[in-house]
């Protein structure tokens, strides 16, 4: 994007979670902390400074988020909900909707059902575009909420085992997930699936390749007593290929306390959420249960992140 | 068979057998108004048989589809009937309006000016990843 001067201007966009260093994750946690600490420094913090949510498909619990965070530091929020409420359906394009739109914010949050638009989106937006999800592709401010909130359960990134649990194959915050854990020193994967739903064999590559350990199992039970974590995702019946299958496998992929009777005194239990019957309510109400704690993480996340696109710096010169 | 000599042109060597019209194709061939010949299934001692692609004109070509297609393939430039310089092709890091991105969750399959873009992931493989999906992309 050219600036005024006719120079190519630099603006900060994240569009996949590898956009942002571990220096960057790291100081992003840090601010996510302090906003906990010393919540009356951030109360006006973006007075003045505008926000554009641009939901080119429905998505309650992120677009919440975004607006909660930025309202949270005294800004303002506009935008759409669906695709239906912006020039989309006058058959506008991605590029030319975001280079209007940024003409009245400062920065934009988008959401886009087509993988990829963030990248059309960040190529000739003149402020900064973060991806807040682009079909199945990524959802990068999903991994950084999970990122804060096992930073903030477990004091650590690294040394650590993840259990990653349900539908492997399409879940995309397992992928996203995966490829920012195995930044970290001595983390390794167990991958507990049906055989029709395990990651696919370029994600295993890549863990290969960085040299991190994984293991593949199908019951849930057989690798609860090693975890750090658990991430659960939910298995849909329709990604079975066969009936039989999904009886046969999918009480293996319901967490509940019975359970979680093998499991570590200080497991962390996330879920991305929207949960359906993947996690028992029984367990809502167990200390290890995280996964609503995890939502108030990603508000938090979402605050630091805006800020650091926005190019403030309330740590004071910390990078 | 004669087939005359390139005056100020191309000779494409070394093509695989039965892959010269899919060049012919990409390098919009057809577009030229100068002497085009296609040779197919010529004994080759290095391959058993290999096409052959021989345009009298200086046209500008596009080495990252030709080395996409097949990095085997030899570039003789022509000039004045002289061997003028023998290029020797690479597998392209990046293949932009070459080849389309079938994810049909693609940006690309609804916004139609948006180039399609390919880059490298894997050079033995020959494997591309689509710049906007990531959709994997081998290489014949």
């Amino acid at each position: 994007m050219k600036g005024k001067d006719g120079r190519m201007k630099q603006v900060k966009n994240l569009v996949n979670i590898t956009d942002l260093s571990l220096k960057e994750i790291e100081y992003l946690i840090k601010i996510a902390d302090d906003i906990v600490k010393h919540p009356e420094k951030y109360n006006e913090i973006c007075k003045h400074k505008k926000l554009a949510t641009l939901f080119f498909e429905p998505s309650t619990r992120t677009r919440l988020s975004f607006e909660a965070a930025m309202l949270e530091m005294g800004g303002s929020v506009l935008g759409f909900s669906e695709a239906g409420s912006s020039s989309a359906t006058k058959g506008e394009s991605v590029g030319d909707t975001v280079r209007t739109v940024g003409c009245y914010v400062d920065v934009i949050a988008m959401r886009h059902p087509k993988e990829g638009a963030p990248i059309v989106a960040s190529q000739v937006c003149q402020v900064p575009i973060i991806n807040a999800g682009d079909g199945g592709h990524f959802h990068p401010t999903q991994t950084l909420t999970d990122l804060l909130t096992i930073n903030r359960c477990k004091k650590r990134l690294d040394n650590m085992t993840i259990g990653l649990c349900g539908d492997l194959k399409f879940g995309r915050t397992v992928h996203s997930l995966i490829e920012a854990m195995q930044r970290y020193n001595n983390v390794s994967f167990v991958l507990i699936s049906p055989p029709e739903l395990q990651v696919p064999d370029y994600i295993k590559e890549s863990l290969k390749n960085s040299g991190t350990s994984f293991k593949e199992v199908q019951r849930l039970e057989d690798a609860m007593p090693e975890l750090d974590v658990l991430y659960m995702t939910r298995v849909q019946k329709e990604r079975f290929f066969n009936e039989a299958d999904y009886i046969r496998l999918k009480d293996s992929y319901i967490l509940d306390l019975a359970k979680l009777k093998e499991a570590r005194s200080d497991l962390t239990i996330m879920h991305p959420l929207p949960r359906v019957n993947e996690i028992s309510r029984e367990v809502d109400d167990d200390p290890r249960a995280q996964y609503f704690y995890q939502v108030l993480c990603g508000k938090h996340i979402r605050m630091a992140l805006i800020l650091y696109m926005l190019g403030i710096d309330p740590l004071e010169k910390w990078l | 068979m004669n087939i005359d000599g390139v005056k100020n042109g191309y000779v494409l060597d070394h093509i695989e057998a039965g892959r010269a019209m899919e060049i012919y194709d990409l390098l919009k061939l057809n577009k030229l108004n100068c002497c085009v010949a296609i040779i197919q299934h010529v004994n080759s001692t290095k391959y058993g048989k290999k096409d052959i692609i021989k345009i009298d004109e200086d046209i500008e070509i596009d080495l990252n589809v030709l080395g996409y297609i097949d990095s085997n393939i030899t570039v003789n430039k022509v000039r004045d009937c002289e061997l003028l310089e023998k290029v020797h092709l690479q597998v392209p890091s990046t293949l932009k309006g070459v080849i389309k991105c079938k994810n049909p969750r693609c940006i690309t399959t609804v916004e139609q000016e948006i180039e399609h873009c390919f880059k490298l992931v894997d050079r033995d493989k020959k494997l591309y990843r689509c710049c906007y999906c990531d959709s994997e992309h081998v290489a014949r």
